[in-house]
């Protein structure tokens, strides 16, 4: 197991240099560049010479290229061009407040998923079935910005059950210790704090999860149906008694591989994907801090940021497959 | 790698791991899966709404212009916002056009991008699996690489960046949902390829020594069409979902083009004043998606016969 | 499945806490004497409608809603209006501008004297003023200041970390040793009192130093964090530099030590980034934030009619044009370009995009300024006209031309788009064929400043509140290449605003701006097409909060209602 673990840690190696070599080029293909952006539509055309000289951009590509690498090897991800700072200590906040969505996203998406899909089966055809699964359809169907958008404009306005933007209270900020502001209030036991939190989150991650919801639905619904066709099962609802449980308990076991594979990819997907939702929701996530990036052309941003949603992905599969094979001993490597 | 190929069957086909030791009475039939899975998909009604939906797109992107007298970049400015009508069917967008005709004509632009997008991701995607899966080794391991690192790859933001490099317009950005859902039907097909590889009949054709373009063209390639037209489907409608994501963006196409999504970037300010402008684009989109949505799943249902009950 | 999900637990708890472990300080950047610790946890936190600027603590918190982050808090580095805004309330400079104009006011210098010949002014300073750090503002401070904007080699210039001074280069003439720079020394003579030289007369200096980009910053601070000043900027403004979460909010304080007694009236100001414009406006309607900026004019309706709410608007400050690259056929031609300005239905596009918050623009120069030209014959609506004038170049049968455009929101036009296909549809009636070609704001500045470009759509907004910034920057020859993207050329214009850079006697200069607006109309290197009004909503319980056309005001004065 072991073993596994550190062969696949060393594989992301040369993926992770094959996604630093491909980003840097494809960044670099990208027309215009940033001392135009930083400096406005007024600027002269010799301080923009002299900024982009300044800021190495006429260097030769594999120059650039090699001393982003040399800084990435001594774990500096390298400055913004924009706002001059360290990109190490800028993208930890980005990516704590993405992650927590993602996590809230996928919280939501599991739990409504597959219980869903489980009473869908369960009930199989009737009222409940019908309408759980054209949402789960519409759920899949529908532009994730679109919802937002919506989400936003019935519970935020016209409802005003819940706040239209941000992680918190603009007027009451956190006071900050790991970046995950849930986590953070309880540890100053604030509890009024991590409600406010928590409804900052509701409309955001059900914006994010409806899609992984949605297909969780349907796929814990046709592995209940495969579980109920079953001759363990038929024997246990031929002896009756508690059944629903056991089938219950028997389902979620099998729906947990291919919930696991979902998670998987769809973290990965929501991870860097979030840019609409992160910016109808004000959110100050990763997605947007690179989408920033790429319009401002801040080359090390988006190096480093793409390079940092890769590996959280990577890991996160790492991690999926680790829980793959402690719940089907039967699948080999 | 056996837990991958798991991963992706499992991906591709929804299911829980199935014990294939054992063969059901359908596995042993001889007829033709095709005339079977029709007949399953006729059966399968929401399917056939899926099927309903798509046509009625069709028909109307088609004869488009016989439905409406404007045209689609008609501006009143007079009837900003208008309200819907009976001079304006779904009413006025922000410059005075009439929503329905864009609609309308939209609805080429949309199916379009999607078809072409994914038949351009079909043929390449396809083409690079069967070359992974069947020749295996290094080809193998640099082809999976690569489509490891796309998938690593947020796919809209590589999406943008190729946008970015190109230029925005329709068509690079139907260029970039192609490349984007390349490795999706390379790991589909080539995880396909690996498993007929080892099937009986295969290893009979070149044991008699047939070249292995022949093995492919015949063998390989019809036994892998069923999942990818499964795959096809669903990715239609995640390529016009990807396509207005774009729009939305204002990375796809451009003024005064109709494309459903860049009509719901326009309308995003007015989803007070002027609600109607964003539900038409919005639903339509929404329809479509699930239109194929629905043919696909209906496909996957009666092509394979696993799920046969 | 317990066991399973423990263990999911476990690794997803100490992977995120490795992942903590290696952040460094956590992200926020607070400065060592954030008070508000304590504050912060015992503050109850109240949601929806209810007005939630006074915690439990009564202390009041102005919360400001805008589309983007600052750049920078280090006001010289930057050009970005959302770092202005900002910075405004943390550092001031020799002059400031009026509440609402651009009419110069005493700072942080409460009295000066030009010389006869304009090429000496005196400052004299306002005594016993600290800033945040505790150290004192003097003159010594201030030639540091200018010195470090005017000389790249300057200990504090950062130049090696990216830093550059573009406005300073742009409206003083450019650097230490270039020929156009018109400040040649600066002598401290006593700590309260300093002296400009200037190599040649600039009729704007003054106006000038009343820009928010000139403020002074503490030596001391500088010296203490070095480039990382534009993250902790240490000011003598109404407001001490507290927090900044990246594109999230920025947090400032109230300074005890003004300098001006009983203000500021606010103990807090928060700027909170909201992208979305209908999230920032539902924001407001829900108290959760007191003002909004770049509201859409559209919602301006909205926010009149609504109780609690109320519709401001700034000062027109820019202009919105359609440029014509001058050097490219047919556009070389006056006939044609004129036959294009006849051709745009102007007030067919300030109603439709604008809802109604913009005039028309005959001029590229705002209507309040000085020497604006009001007898310029106006380009108004007239196909017909247009298409005799094409007949008169020998394009009769129209012609196929290209539009870029970038569709970027800008202050002057919120929906570049929009314009553009306006344009397009109002050009087709005269035969001129328009396609349109969309690019992202990088690329686009690189090409419309090449010249690559045909037509394109831009537009300008003023910074200082004198003419020189916008028609030389505009159409001075030697901006060609830079600023002035029309390529125009026209040696009698350029003699023109020489003359009047060089003036200092204000009524001399506005009658040079005067006659060359007259020339520039003749030869029509823009259609201009709207000066913009920029709508903002405020809560009603904001009082006396002013909106400047700069759109960097002064939050000093402002106070909260309960």
């Amino acid at each position: 197991m072991f073993a596994y673990v550190m062969r696949r840690l060393l594989m992301l190696i040369p993926v992770l240099f094959g996604m630093t070599l491909i980003t840097f080029s494809i960044v670099h293909l990208i027309p215009g560049n940033p001392a135009k952006v930083i400096l406005g539509e007024g600027a002269p055309a010799q301080a923009i010479a002299d900024l982009e000289e300044r800021m190495g951009l006429n260097e030769p590509l594999y120059v650039q290229y090699g001393n982003y690498i040399m800084g990435l090897l001594q774990g500096d991800l390298g400055t913004s061009l924009k706002s001059k700072g360290e990109i190490a200590q800028e993208i930890w906040p980005h990516l704590a407040a993405t992650m927590e969505l993602t996590f809230f996203a996928m919280l939501f998406a599991v739990i409504i998923g597959v219980n869903a899909g489980i009473i869908s089966a369960w009930k199989q055809n009737s009222w409940f079935d019908f309408l759980a699964m054209v949402f789960a359809l519409i759920g899949v169907s529908m532009p994730v910005f679109w919802l937002a958008l919506m989400e936003q404009w019935i519970f935020a306005q016209e409802l005003g059950w819940l706040p239209a933007y941000g992680r918190q209270d603009s007027r009451d900020p956190i006071a900050e210790i790991t970046g995950f502001y849930v986590l953070d209030s309880l540890i100053h036991l604030d509890f009024e704090r991590t409600i406010t939190i928590l409804k900052h989150l509701v409309l955001p991650s059900i914006a994010l999860g409806t899609i992984p919801m949605a297909i969780i639905a349907r796929m814990t619904r046709s592995s209940m149906l495969e579980v109920m066709k079953s001759d363990y099962i038929r024997t246990v609802r031929a002896k009756g008694g508690g059944q629903f449980l056991v089938i219950y308990k028997h389902a979620l076991k099998n729906a947990t591989i291919p919930v696991l594979t979902v998670i998987g990819l769809q973290t990965g997907v929501l991870l860097g994907g979030a840019i609409l939702t992160e910016t109808i929701f004000s959110w100050p996530g990763i997605g947007r801090y690179v989408y920033e990036a790429i319009s401002f052309r801040d080359y090390p941003v988006i190096q480093s940021g793409i390079l940092v949603i890769a590996f959280m992905f990577v890991i996160i599969n790492l991690i999926v497959d680790i829980l793959y094979k402690k719940i089907d001993p039967r699948i080999k490597y | 790698m056996k837990l991958e190929e798991k991963k992706n069957q499992l991906q591709e086909q929804n299911l829980p791991p199935h014990d294939d030791n054992v063969m059901d009475e359908e596995e042993t039939e001889a007829v033709s899966p095709w005339r079977d899975g029709w007949k399953q998909l006729r059966k399968n009604r929401l399917a056939i709404i899926g099927f309903a939906i798509i046509l009625f797109f069709i028909l109307v992107a088609i004869f488009a212009p016989l439905f409406t007298s404007y045209s689609y970049d008609q501006q009143n400015l007079a009837d900003r916002l208008h309200p819907p009508s009976e001079e304006y069917l779904l009413g006025a967008d922000h410059l005075g056009r009439d929503i329905f005709t864009r609609i309308a004509y939209g609805a080429r632009v949309s199916l379009q991008v999607g078809f072409f997008a994914v038949t351009g991701a079909l043929v390449f995607g396809s083409l690079l699996g069967i070359l992974a899966g069947y020749f295996g080794r290094w080809i193998d391991m640099l082809i999976s690489r690569i489509f490891d690192i796309m998938l690593a790859f947020p796919s809209i933001l590589l999406a943008i960046a190729i946008v970015a490099i190109l230029g925005p317009s329709l068509e690079n950005a139907l260029l970039a949902i192609a490349v984007v859902n390349i490795p999706i039907f390379g790991r589909l097909v080539r995880s396909r390829v690996i498993s007929l590889r080892e099937e009986e009949f295969i290893m009979a054709a070149k044991a008699q020594g047939m070249k292995s373009g022949r093995v492919i063209l015949h063998h390989i390639l019809p036994n892998s069409v069923a999942p990818i037209i499964v795959q096809a489907t669903l990715s239609f409608g995640t390529a016009i979902l990807e396509a207005a994501a774009l729009g939305f963006l204002g990375l796809g196409a451009q003024p005064p083009t109709p494309e459903w999504g860049q009509m719901l970037a326009d309308s995003r300010e007015f989803i007070q004043l002027a609600p109607w402008t964003l539900l038409a684009p919005g639903l339509s989109i929404m329809l479509v998606v699930l239109g194929f949505n629905l043919i696909g799943d209906g496909l996957r249902d009666a092509l394979d016969p696993r799920m046969k009950n | 499945m317990k066991l399973k999900s423990s263990w999911l637990l476990m690794l997803l708890v100490s992977f995120v806490l490795f992942l903590a472990a290696c952040s460094g300080d956590g992200g926020q950047k607070s400065d060592e004497g954030a008070s508000d610790e304590t504050e912060s946890t015992e503050e109850s936190t109240e949601e929806s409608s209810e007005e939630a600027e006074e915690s439990a603590s009564g202390e009041k918190v102005l919360v400001f809603a805008r589309g983007g982050d600052s750049e920078s808090l280090d006001p010289g580095s930057t050009t970005d209006g959302e770092s202005s805004r900002v910075t405004k309330q943390i550092l001031e400079g020799l002059l400031e501008f009026d509440k609402e104009s651009f009419e110069l006011k005493p700072a942080l210098a409460k009295d000066w004297e030009v010389s006869d010949d304009g090429l000496t002014y005196t400052f004299y300073l306002e005594e016993g003023v600290t800033f945040h750090d505790g150290t004192p503002f003097n003159a010594e401070a201030v030639k540091i200041n200018f010195e470090r904007w005017a000389d790249p080699e300057h200990e504090y210039a950062f130049a090696d970390d990216g830093f550059v001074y573009s406005m300073y280069g742009t409206m003083f003439g450019g650097y230490k040793g270039d020929e156009g720079h018109v400040i040649e020394e600066i002598n401290v003579i006593n700590d309260y009192e300093i002296e400009f030289k200037l190599s040649q007369p600039l009729g704007f200096f003054l106006q000038n130093l009343g820009m928010s980009y000139f403020a002074i910053t503490s030596p001391a601070a500088l010296e203490e964090y070095g480039p990382d000043i534009s993250e902790h900027p240490v000011g003598t403004g109404p407001f001490k530099f507290v927090s900044w979460t990246k594109n999230d909010s920025i947090v400032l304080e109230k300074f005890e030590d003004y300098r001006v007694e009983g203000l500021p009236k606010l103990d807090k100001v928060i700027f909170q980034v909201i992208p979305d414009p209908s999230a920032r406006l539902i924001a407001l309607r829900s108290g959760e934030v007191d003002i909004m900026d770049d509201l859409n004019p559209d919602d301006a309706a909205v926010v009149e009619g609504e109780d609690g709410l109320t519709l401001l608007t700034r000062a027109e400050n820019n202009f919105g044009y359609v440029g014509m690259n001058t050097e490219k056929p047919p556009l070389d031609k006056k006939e044609v370009r004129q036959a294009i300005r006849y051709a745009i239905d102007k007030q067919a596009i300030a109603d439709a995009l604008y809802a109604g918050y913009a005039t028309t623009s005959k001029n590229p120069l705002p209507p309040v300024y000085l020497g604006y030209n009001d007898d310029v014959e106006d380009y108004e609506y007239n196909p017909e006209k247009a298409k005799e004038l094409l007949a008169e170049a020998g394009l009769a049968d129209g012609f196929d031309i290209e539009l870029v455009m970038s569709p970027t929101s800008r202050p002057y036009m919120p929906d570049p788009q929009t314009v553009a296909e306006i344009v397009q549809n109002n050009l087709a009636e005269i035969g001129v064929n328009v396609t349109i070609s969309s690019h992202e704001w990088a690329p686009y500045l690189e090409l419309t400043q090449n010249g690559e470009t045909e037509l394109f759509i831009l537009g300008w907004s003023g910074t200082n509140g004198d003419p020189d910034y916008f028609l030389s920057s505009l159409l001075h020859s030697s901006n060609k290449g830079s600023s002035n993207y029309t390529y125009y050329e026209n040696p009698e214009v350029d003699e023109l605003l020489d003359r009047a850079k060089r003036a200092v006697d204000q009524d001399e200069r506005a009658d040079l701006y005067s006659q060359a607006q007259e020339i520039i109309n003749d030869d029509s290197p823009m259609a201009t097409l709207v000066h913009s009004t920029p709508v903002l909503a405020i809560s009603d319980n904001v009082i006396n909060y002013v909106p400047h056309p700069s759109t960097s005001e002064s939050l000093a004065e402002v106070d909260l209602a309960n």
